[in-house]
């Protein structure tokens, strides 16, 4: 484009001028709308990057690298109007980036790599065998706030705020590391849902090639709610000492934050909240006690927050030598695993054929990027200030005349998110996976020679 | 496997040297020549030992008792005169048993289940050096803890030993190391420290990941025998193991009761004692019904009629009985026109002289009683309200009750009908039951038995 053409502009290019940007910005209403995403999937989606993940090397030019790997993935694409288009493949980057980009798609969902292409699933169905069927697929999780409405008071349902929040935090904290240290995953990748959770990808070669009743298992392991009719919360920690991933979980993670964070966000311990947690407590001796203690509502001489005085003397009680019976003590480590320990969707992990929407979707009811989160500093994540597409449109406005076509999303807020995309998850994983295919490629070769020698 | 009439000595199944393990995994059918009669002896006696196991494992039995019961029916019904062919017993047995069990869906469940639970209890009572050589015959990728390492993950694997109520690990024992992909049951249940993909399991979990190799191949093998039955062998083997097979898997395994033998005669004057004390529900229920209605429908003068011969009711007694209640309905002359026959042909007096025997629990079952009918098992055909008016009109209490009729909704009927006779005699029947004659028989003992000890007499009642 000429400086002329520039100049002179065109009717949707606003002038760039110092006094009008913050007018450019409020220019987009917040919103979510197919104009919005037309300009989004055009301008700013990681088409490329998204194409080289799911290619996991295979587009590469070694001989061992599987040509057809990529057009077995099922993408799904749910449109306006609530139009659900399943199993949809595409043979390269190109297309599928002019199928998104085509059909602008307010959600895309991933599924697995399956033995045939998808779209072409009904031909092999006649043979009566099961020949279309998963053969890879990422080791998913899927947290949900939702679920915790009965661990906090200052939201429900879909609603989050920083109070909350952090609940999502600790149980990234939680499974990130026993991911890693218990399963020895590597190539770990935490997402925004754009609402109120957090999704987990798990992409090492090994994960990816779980089966069913394997990925039931680690969902199982991280598994602690017994799921009983009355108290969804139920958790029993039986057995005269805990499992070291527990263990670990409760003093790396669970109990400062529940001490020093959430019993005071909370407020769990206050006149109206603490009787739920007394009923947790199986002894009506200490139960009473505490309540006597407690119905007495002087505020505290020292000024410390009620919540933290009344925990004390709760944990005091209970833990005291006097009390014998392990029911008993290990109540305090109920108490706090019971608001703190992470819930997880353990239907999504446990089938291969689950579906599960794309990182750097925009949430249809937020407007926001589901953005990757990275573990390691995920106490700084805010969910209040994720990118929102109409702000997300509004920074492309204001670049609009500096930035080249593929780099715009390098002058938004978008740029922190797919660096750190393509550096901390994305580069790591493909020399892990070209190393991988190169190494059994020439194992097969060495058999093959082996197998010559007489 | 090649079956033949001679009387041929069958070789070994193995030609190699690797006998080090006493479970084989059935991995390839036997090439030895096996004699029909062998053929069919051999599969009965493991069917029997299966038989056992599945009535143990529905009764809730724990593990401990379920490791001796197993360990009893083998030595009890495994055994061959010759030490070196006991082995060959176990395999041919196995996969005879596997053309009569893979014949549909509900056959393949049971059989898997129950060859799956023999192999687990078996593999316990088994060394260490025998775990070893089936890991490494199934391929499994272990490890064996070095000193070192163990040192290193011994505060770790304590606390695991210990959150599960296992003993603590020792420096002498043995701990194998492998992918944890391999240990699913384990890691699901966290009974495994894991690190870095690798579970560290205890020499006595490895069961755990042996049984769902062992499980997953018989499943699959099942599939295809089933497939090679249907195309090719039972036609090929229709006058030779073809009969042989199909009679298999409905056989009734216990005692003989078509001669009424020790425990005498049944006489007509206390048959309502009898029927109101010791006969089970399903012929109690015929016989109240017969002299309420003076009229039974085939199915249940079948079912009735043949039960009362094994008791030991006389031919002449036996007439005399149905006849006075059939001809308060019918008349005596109808009755000797239309229904004394057929009395006369149970007892193998009319026709072709068939001595017919009184039909099993697993008979009865199978019979799908109409509208009219009463036969059949009641477990299975009566309604929960009806099922409860029935047992309490038996005397069950309300405790046991309940236990019955969850076991009746499992479809245990047979367990239902053992629970039912424990509860009426106050004491238990290991064997479980089997056939309504054996329940009449053990039940007749213990009243004798409780009668002899107390010193009361019953009490004559019309």
């Amino acid at each position: 484009m000429t400086k002329e053409e520039e100049q002179n502009g065109r009717d949707d290019m606003l002038i760039d001028d110092p006094e009008h940007q913050n007018a450019q910005l409020d220019a987009f209403p917040d919103g979510f709308n197919p104009n919005y995403l037309k300009v989004y999937y055009g301008r700013l989606f990681p088409h490329a990057d998204m194409f080289k993940w799911m290619s996991y090397g295979n587009d590469g030019k070694h001989p061992a690298c599987d040509q057809s790997y990529f057009g077995r993935r099922e993408f799904s694409f749910t449109l306006d109007n609530d139009i659900y288009l399943r199993f949809q493949s595409f043979n390269s980057a190109s297309e599928l980036e002019n199928g998104i980009k085509d059909k602008c798609p307010f959600k895309i969902d991933i599924g697995p790599v399956y033995s045939v292409d998808p779209s072409k699933r009904l031909a092999y169905a006649q043979s009566g065998d099961n020949i279309f069927t998963p053969v890879e697929r990422e080791l998913v999780f899927d947290i949900d706030i939702s679920d915790y409405d009965d661990a906090r008071y200052c939201c429900s349902g879909a609603d989050v705020c920083l109070d909350c929040w952090p609940l999502m935090t600790i149980a990234v904290k939680v499974i990130d590391t026993a991911l890693r240290d218990d399963f020895g995953f590597n190539h770990i990748l935490w997402v925004y849902s754009g609402r109120r959770g957090v999704h987990c990808w798990v992409c090492d070669g090994k994960a990816r090639r779980l089966n069913n009743e394997q990925r039931a298992a680690i969902a199982d392991y991280f598994r602690l709610y017994k799921g009983n009719s009355n108290s969804k919360s139920k958790v029993s920690l039986l057995g005269p000492a805990l499992h070291p991933f527990l263990v670990r979980s409760y003093v790396d993670v669970l109990r400062d934050f529940f001490e020093e964070k959430l019993l005071c966000s909370q407020q769990l311990l206050s006149d109206e909240r603490y009787e739920k947690i007394l009923e947790m407590i199986p002894d009506e001796s200490i139960t009473s006690e505490l309540r006597g203690k407690w119905q007495d509502s002087r505020r505290p001489a020292s000024g410390k927050d009620v919540n933290v005085v009344r925990w004390e003397q709760l944990k005091h009680l209970l833990q005291s030598g006097k009390q014998k019976a392990p029911g008993i003590r290990r109540c305090v480590e109920e108490i706090v695993f019971s608001f703190t320990y992470p819930r997880l969707d353990m239907e999504v992990s446990k089938h291969m054929n689950h579906l599960l929407k794309a990182p750097f979707c925009v949430h249809p009811k937020t407007g926001r990027v589901c953005v990757p989160i990275n573990p390691a500093i995920c106490d700084e994540f805010d969910p209040t200030n994720v990118p929102t597409l109409s702000k997300l449109l509004g920074e492309i406005n204001t670049a609009g005349l500096q930035a080249e076509g593929d780099k715009v999303w390098d002058r938004t807020s978008m740029g922190k998110s797919i660096r750190y995309f393509r550096e901390s998850f994305l580069q790591p994983l493909l020399k892990s996976c070209k190393e991988e295919i190169e190494g059994s490629h020439s194992v097969k070769v060495q058999q093959a020679k082996n197998s010559l020698n007489w | 496997m090649e079956v033949v009439r001679s009387q041929k000595k069958p070789s070994s199944a193995f030609a190699s040297a690797d006998v080090v393990s006493n479970i084989p995994l059935y991995r390839s059918p036997p090439t030895l020549e096996v004699r029909l009669e062998d053929f069919e002896r051999f599969a009965v006696d493991r069917l029997l030992v299966l038989r056992r196991i599945s009535d143990g494992l529905a009764r809730g039995k724990k593990p401990d008792e379920m490791e001796k019961l197993v360990n009893d029916l083998w030595k009890a019904n495994m055994r061959h005169p010759q030490a070196s062919e006991v082995i060959n017993k176990d395999i041919i047995s196995h996969f005879v048993l596997r053309l009569v069990y893979c014949r549909t869906e509900e056959l393949r469940k049971w059989f898997l289940s129950i060859e799956t639970t023999l192999f687990r209890y078996r593999f316990r009572l088994e060394s260490s050096d025998v775990h070893r050589a089936l890991m490494t015959e199934l391929g499994i990728p272990y490890k064996v803890v070095t000193n070192a390492e163990f040192e290193g993950l011994k505060d770790k694997l304590t606390q695991v030993a210990r959150s599960v109520s296992q003993p603590l690990p020792t420096s002498d024992g043995t701990y194998y190391k492998v992918p944890f992909e391999e240990v699913p049951e384990l890691v699901a249940s966290r009974r495994v420290f894991i690190q870095k993909g690798y579970a560290y399991v205890a020499l006595n979990q490895v069961v755990s990941f042996i049984i769902p190799h062992f499980r997953s191949h018989l499943s699959k093998a099942l599939v295809l025998t089933n497939r090679k039955w249907t195309s090719m062998i039972r036609e090929q083997e229709k006058d030779r193991l073809t009969p042989i097979v199909e009679a298999l898997s409905t056989s009734y395994l216990g005692p003989d009761y078509s001669q009424a033998k020790e425990l005498g005669e049944m006489s007509l004057k206390d048959i309502d004692q009898v029927a109101r004390t010791a006969f089970p529900l399903c012929m109690r229920h015929l016989f109240d019904t017969l002299r309420e209605d003076h009229h039974l429908k085939h199915g249940g003068r079948m079912q009735l009629g043949l039960f009362l011969k094994g008791a030991g009711l006389k031919l002449d007694d036996a007439l005399a009985f149905w006849k006075a209640e059939f001809s308060q309905k019918v008349g005596a002359e109808r009755f000797d026109k239309e229904y004394a026959y057929g009395i006369r042909h149970n007892y193998g007096k009319e026709g072709k002289r068939t001595d017919y025997t009184p039909y099993s629990c697993q008979k009865i079952i199978l019979s799908t009683p109409g509208v009219g009918d009463h036969h059949g098992c009641p477990y299975r055909h009566f309604s929960e309200e009806n099922l409860r008016a029935a047992l309490g009109k038996m005397g069950v209490s309300s405790r046991a009750l309940d236990d019955v009729i969850e076991k009746a909704k499992t479809k245990h009927y047979q367990l239902a009908c053992t629970l039912t006779y424990e509860a009426v005699h106050g004491s238990s029947c290991d064997a479980g039951i089997n056939h309504p004659n054996q329940y009449l028989s053990d039940s007749q003992k213990t009243l004798e038995a409780k009668k002899l000890s107390t010193q009361t007499s019953f009490t004559d009642v019309q």
